[in-house]
């Protein structure tokens, strides 16, 4: 068990790595001079090259690289282009709001997801069929839209939540603590998180459904039902508890999906998270807050898929004891 | 084939993506043919969907702020969907091919290469990796059929790599470089032919995936570019006038879902019709 959380956690080492390098060397490609873009078109020959040597920027490219890692782990991330402050702030900032939407929509759809997904795999065929072409639409809209959709019905039709202004998490303190203001967060959260639910809910209801029929295949479960036992205790204790287990994988491996989706849902609602602020710094072409949010989430992900191995392993006997899950 | 044929989500998806290919391809014979022009834009702007304006043109699905068709952006943006999304995934299938079969057939370095890749990719969300290449150049629709050719490539060489592997060992492939064929032969015209089946299934989802993210590209302004009609770039218009004219924005988003749909049911229809051991119905 320990040997295989230290190889998985060399292998996202390995990884964060990669996407490091990867970032650093496809951001060498984008035109223009950064120094220029930084002083401005009136700055003069040897203003530009002064600049050049204090930023480094004339030494070769493997020593540029070389520093930027080390700087980077060390936490020295520079400064946003656009407004100046430390990139580790302006992200350091947004991170929790990314991580209270992102988490609770996540927990939210696989939720949902999962129930959907067992009553399926059960259900009649019209049942199935109804609920199929539910998820697949779910599926298939875009958080952006969706979250317009919702914003024009919710806030400009009935008048019940806000659709922006949410600020960050940590700021005006006290933010979860008092009543009034927890109650302030949660209005400002209920769109950006209804839609960012509902979009995950339809993928998660899709896999959950093949993954309970892969089961409902095996010759155990027909045991199971010649025993006797009635079809609830085997969907329960035999086939839903063998299906969680491609499950909780899926789970770390949607992360990516639901980063995505927040991107878009953080940009239609101005909610204060990572995704907003990677989707200005682009537009802005603020490169040191670009690349420190792309390995933010690789972090990110990677940390989720090591937790969602380790609950892999917690609920499966087999990847537990080291043989690897069938 | 005919199993396809008798499946109601394979019959679902290939016509609607016939239709809105039809519909792209005959844009100016079923709209007003000008989905950038504008007249008198006080007159024009605004109109619910079914109504005719004061110059008596009739509109289905009313206008925008600047008193254009939205119908005939609609199925002039089908256009900029439809190639953006068919030519990146036609890109993306490429490079995962040749990336696929390379890596399953030679074992070794480009395996290896391939799987640290993968991985990479993976780490990274395709959003984020399209956001970052997306920063790189000025946005153009080119710009984003290479962008998403270039992020979506990955789940195809790992099923062509897969495929490969278990096909180079096969009898008939032995038989070919028995007689003696170059290796680059027998992966051309042995055992790349035998692997497309999970490509199919791939490149079905991928024009989804493909078309979605085209339009979330636009959306934020940094695909393709107005007044270029795009699905994306019509519901970004349309965000601004979601009170007194919220079809701008829900017409083109009702577009993008069916479309998508269709492609997602077509892809599993493809799974079950090529992979009959699969239980799924």
């Amino acid at each position: 068990m320990l040997a295989h959380l230290g190889r998985r956690l060399l292998a996202g080492a390995a990884v964060v790595a990669g996407v490091l390098t990867l970032t650093f060397f496809l951001v060498q490609l984008a035109p223009g001079d950064p120094v220029e873009r930084l002083l401005g078109p009136t700055a003069t020959p040897a203003q530009l090259a002064a600049q050049r040597h204090a930023l480094g920027l004339d030494r070769p490219l493997a020593v540029q690289f070389a520093t930027w890692v080390g700087r980077f782990a060390r936490g020295d991330w520079g400064r946003s282009i656009a407004s100046g402050r430390p990139v580790v702030s302006v992200l350091g900032d947004a991170l929790p709001a990314t991580l209270v939407l992102a988490g609770l929509s996540l927990v939210a759809s696989y939720g949902l997801g999962f129930l959907i997904g067992v009553w399926q795999a059960r259900a009649d065929r019209r049942v199935d069929t109804a609920l199929s072409i539910a998820t697949v639409t779910l599926f298939a809209l875009p958080g952006y839209w969706l979250g317009l959709m919702l914003m024009m019905v919710f806030t400009y039709w009935a008048h019940w939540l806000p659709a922006f202004g949410a600020t960050g998490i940590d700021v005006g303190g006290g933010a979860f603590t008092d009543g009034a203001g927890l109650a302030d967060r949660l209005r400002h959260l209920a769109l950006p998180f209804a839609t960012l639910t509902l979009v995950g809910v339809g993928g998660a209801a899709r896999f959950v459904r093949g993954a309970m029929r892969d089961v409902l295949g095996q010759p155990f479960v027909t045991t199971a039902e010649a025993k006797g036992l009635s079809p609830f205790q085997v969907t329960r204790r035999h086939v839903a508890r063998n299906a969680m287990i491609p499950v909780i994988i899926l789970l770390g491996m949607s992360l990516p999906a639901l980063l995505s989706g927040a991107v878009f849902v953080e940009a239609v609602f101005a909610w204060p998270g990572v995704g907003r602020r990677l989707v200005e710094a682009v537009q802005a072409r603020d490169y040191p807050v670009v690349m420190a949010a792309t390995v933010v989430t690789a972090v990110l992900v990677v940390s989720g898929n090591l937790l969602a191995d380790l609950c892999a392993a917690w609920v499966d006997p087999r990847v537990r004891q080291g043989k690897g899950a069938t | 084939m005919s199993r396809l044929r008798r499946d109601r989500r394979a019959v679902f998806g290939v016509a609607v993506l016939v239709i809105v290919c039809m519909a792209g391809v005959a844009a100016p014979l079923i709209s007003t043919g000008a989905p950038a022009s504008q007249h008198d834009v006080v007159a024009t702007r605004f109109q619910p969907p079914l109504t005719t304006d004061r110059t008596g043109v009739f509109h289905p699905l009313g206008t925008d702020r600047f008193g254009r068709d939205v119908w005939t952006r609609l199925v002039y943006g089908a256009r900029v969907s439809l190639v953006v999304g068919g030519v990146a995934v036609m890109l993306s299938v490429a490079i995962g091919l040749a990336v696929g079969a390379a890596a399953g057939y030679w074992r070794g370095t480009p395996r290896l290469l391939l799987l640290a890749m993968t991985d990479l990719a993976i780490a990274v969300p395709r959003v984020v990796l399209v956001l970052l290449l997306a920063a790189l150049a000025r946005p153009s629709a080119g710009l984003v059929i290479l962008v998403l050719g270039l992020t979506g490539w990955m789940s195809v060489a790992r099923l062509v790599q897969g495929e490969v592997g278990s096909l180079a060992a096969r009898p008939f492939v032995e038989g070919a470089v028995a007689l003696g064929l170059s290796q680059a032969r027998v992966l051309a015209r042995h055992i790349v032919p035998n692997a497309l089946t999970p490509v199919i299934v791939s490149a079905a989802l991928g024009l989804g995936q493909a078309i979605m993210l085209e339009a979330g590209l636009s959306f934020l302004g940094l695909g393709v570019q107005p007044p270029t009609p795009s699905w994306g770039n019509m519901i970004a218009s349309g965000r601004d006038t979601l009170v007194n004219a919220p079809w701008v924005a829900t017409a083109p988003g009702i577009a993008l879902v069916i479309v998508v749909v269709a492609c997602t049911l077509l892809g599993d229809a493809l799974q079950d019709a090529l992979n009959p051991t699969a239980r799924s119905s």
